[in-house]
């Protein structure tokens, strides 16, 4: 990287250097953060899209009845339920699978291209697999293997819902950790590793040592792409549940007290503003974490 | 790790790699059963698919003609194809013709606070859907834009750029200063740099960002189905209207949700080494 110049600098030459920025950052600017700040405006008004109403300053009010709303705490549970288990089951799976390619066996390619295939699915079709041929109370493959080993049949959909989804998630989001993982592997220096190996240093110990505390960046950030990805699950929801018993999440909550039927734009924009706020919590973490790796390859 | 370069195996390292090897496959073939099972189903009649799983059936192809000749609801496959093309690859070059002048602007010839920028970028992605959504339906009601593909352009351009600033200022920085230097004292300017230096040698970069793009693009759901979802929609929305309340349709589905995956898939399967390393380079720098 070259240090930026120092000394004077002439005010063309600063802006040749902008100038083929700035359609991209204004662009990015008048899409996202010009919205959201009219999420803040409306999530302080009454506003009702359908029937039209006027738009009225009403302050904190949509705030004080998001602390009422029983079923607002409902959705935040669920957000949280379908954000940390599948993380947390796709991280440990994504790295045993990782794992176990990185090595060379007979059919590495093949076995690697049916692992990354849920990844590159249409999520919409995920959850229509899931429901209608796996999870089906008759037709279903995980109900006719429980038959066959002489349980009763389950009707994972109605009466497991929330778990039904996470499921679904887990086995969606396994294949990107598996991808991140694989880069932090493949990017671990191999002489320190043979180094260990020539010292007599025990497999186990140097996975544990060396190649855990090498892979633990990507860990963070696969954890945290996913997180802020599954914070905001919607596809999935609508397709499996329609957000049936208890498998609302926060924004699928939003969608349904707004555009979905319920049209009070004012109260959703003000449910919508919380969902930001846990996501700006998690960002935080995520960008230290990016920082740190920004600097490491500027140290390199 | 390079596998390529390690010591062959003796006695009882060779069992256990045979034996890792061995639980490789069979976690993958369990892992991708839901896939092979949804493309059996494709091939089945709706009598056989609304059975206990069974593999004793003749496959045929009638599936796939009905789903693709017939509109059981208002958008014909080929209308939804053709809408998630044009959206796609549009908002795709789209996000190429922003973002490689401001990855240049961030990588080459930097701005002051390029790292300012590049946070900014990034951090954009972490603001959700939802809080935006609200206001972008009003603006496009306003605007009369509810139901084109215009709207789906201009939205899936926002969701992919950041992703895409952020993976080509890793590949840029990769590139040798010297060979930029010296076509800068040839007089290049920045087309000129662009298109005789950084282009050929970011290549197979700026190949992993626009599959990525392309993957999110053709993917996206929330977006089409609020915003555009009826007429003008895409191939995610067209595969909804395939379940239907009356009369079984579980084939019927399983062929629509195969063509809708193919293209996605397809492309994945042939870029999956360079995916890799887009990951790891525009991901993890």
């Amino acid at each position: 990287m070259i240090p930026p110049r120092v000394g004077r600098q002439l005010l063309s030459d600063t802006w040749r250097r902008r100038l083929p920025l700035l359609p991209a950052l204004l662009f990015t600017i008048l899409l996202t953060q010009v919205p959201f700040a009219f999420s803040v405006y409306y999530s302080f008004t009454d506003w009702t899209v359908v029937p039209p109403s006027p738009r009225e300053f009403v302050g904190i009010d949509n705030y004080r009845e998001l602390l009422r709303d029983e079923f607002f705490g409902d959705a935040i549970v669920t957000s949280i339920q379908l954000t940390v288990f599948p993380v947390l089951a796709a991280l440990v799976l994504g790295t045993a699978f990782a794992l176990l390619l990185d090595r060379k066996f007979l059919g590495r390619g093949i076995v690697r291209t049916m692992l990354i295939t849920p990844f590159l699915l249409v999520p919409v079709v995920i959850g229509l697999v899931w429901k209608n041929q796996m999870f089906h109370g008759l037709y279903g493959v995980i109900n006719w293997v429980i038959e066959k080993l002489g349980g009763t049949p389950v009707e994972f959909v109605s009466e497991y819902p929330t778990l039904s989804i996470i499921i679904t998630l887990i086995w969606q989001w396994t294949p990107f950790m598996m991808l991140i993982m694989l880069a932090g592997l493949q990017s671990q220096p191999s002489d320190v590793l043979e180094a260990a190996k020539v010292d007599g240093a025990a497999p186990f110990g140097i996975f544990r040592q060396l190649t855990l505390s090498h892979l633990r960046p990507y860990m963070e950030l696969g954890v945290l792409l996913g997180a802020i990805y599954l914070i905001q699950v919607y596809d999935q929801i609508a397709v499996i549940t329609g957000g049936g018993p208890g498998s609302t999440n926060v924004p699928y909550y939003v969608f349904q007290r707004s555009i979905g039927g319920g049209w009070q734009f004012g109260l959703a924009s003000a449910y919508s503003i919380v969902v930001v706020i846990a996501s700006i919590i998690i960002a935080t973490f995520a960008l230290r974490v990016l920082s740190r790796l920004l600097k490491g390859e500027a140290a390199a | 790790m390079s596998p390529d370069d390690a010591t062959p195996a003796v006695g009882e390292r060779r069992w256990v790699n045979r034996a890792l090897g061995a639980l490789a496959w069979i976690t993958a073939l369990i892992f991708f059963f839901p896939v092979l099972w949804m493309v059996l189903n494709s091939f089945k009649t709706e009598e056989e698919a609304n059975r206990s799983p069974n593999l004793n059936f003749d496959p045929t192809l009638d599936r796939y003609r009905e789903v693709t000749e017939s509109t059981g609801g208002l958008l014909s496959f080929g209308e939804a194809f053709m809408n998630s093309a044009v959206v796609v690859l549009l908002s795709t070059l789209i996000v190429l013709a922003l973002a490689i002048p401001a990855a240049y602007a961030l990588a080459i010839k930097p701005v002051t606070k390029w790292r300012d920028v590049l946070f900014f970028f990034i951090s954009t992605k972490f603001l959700p859907v939802v809080a935006s959504i609200l206001p972008l339906w009003i603006l496009a009601r306003d605007l009369e834009l509810l139901n084109t593909r215009l709207v789906l352009i201009v939205l899936y351009t926002a969701i992919n750029l950041p992703l895409a600033v952020w993976m080509l200022r890793s590949f840029f920085v990769e590139i040798p200063r010297e060979l930029i230097e010296a076509a800068e004292i040839d007089g290049a300017r920045l087309r000129g740099q662009l298109t005789s230096v950084i282009l050929p040698l970011a290549a197979p970069g700026i190949a992993a960002t626009a599959l990525l793009c392309v993957i999110f693009a053709w993917n996206e759901f929330f977006y089409a189905v609020q915003l555009n979802p009826v007429d003008g929609s895409t191939v995610p929305v067209w595969v909804t209207t395939n379940i239907s309340t009356r009369g079984e349709f579980l084939a019927k589905l399983s062929a629509a949700s195969v063509l809708a995956c193919i293209p996605v898939v397809l492309a994945g399967w042939i870029a999956q080494k360079r995916m890799i390393r887009g990951l790891a380079m525009g991901a993890i720098k």
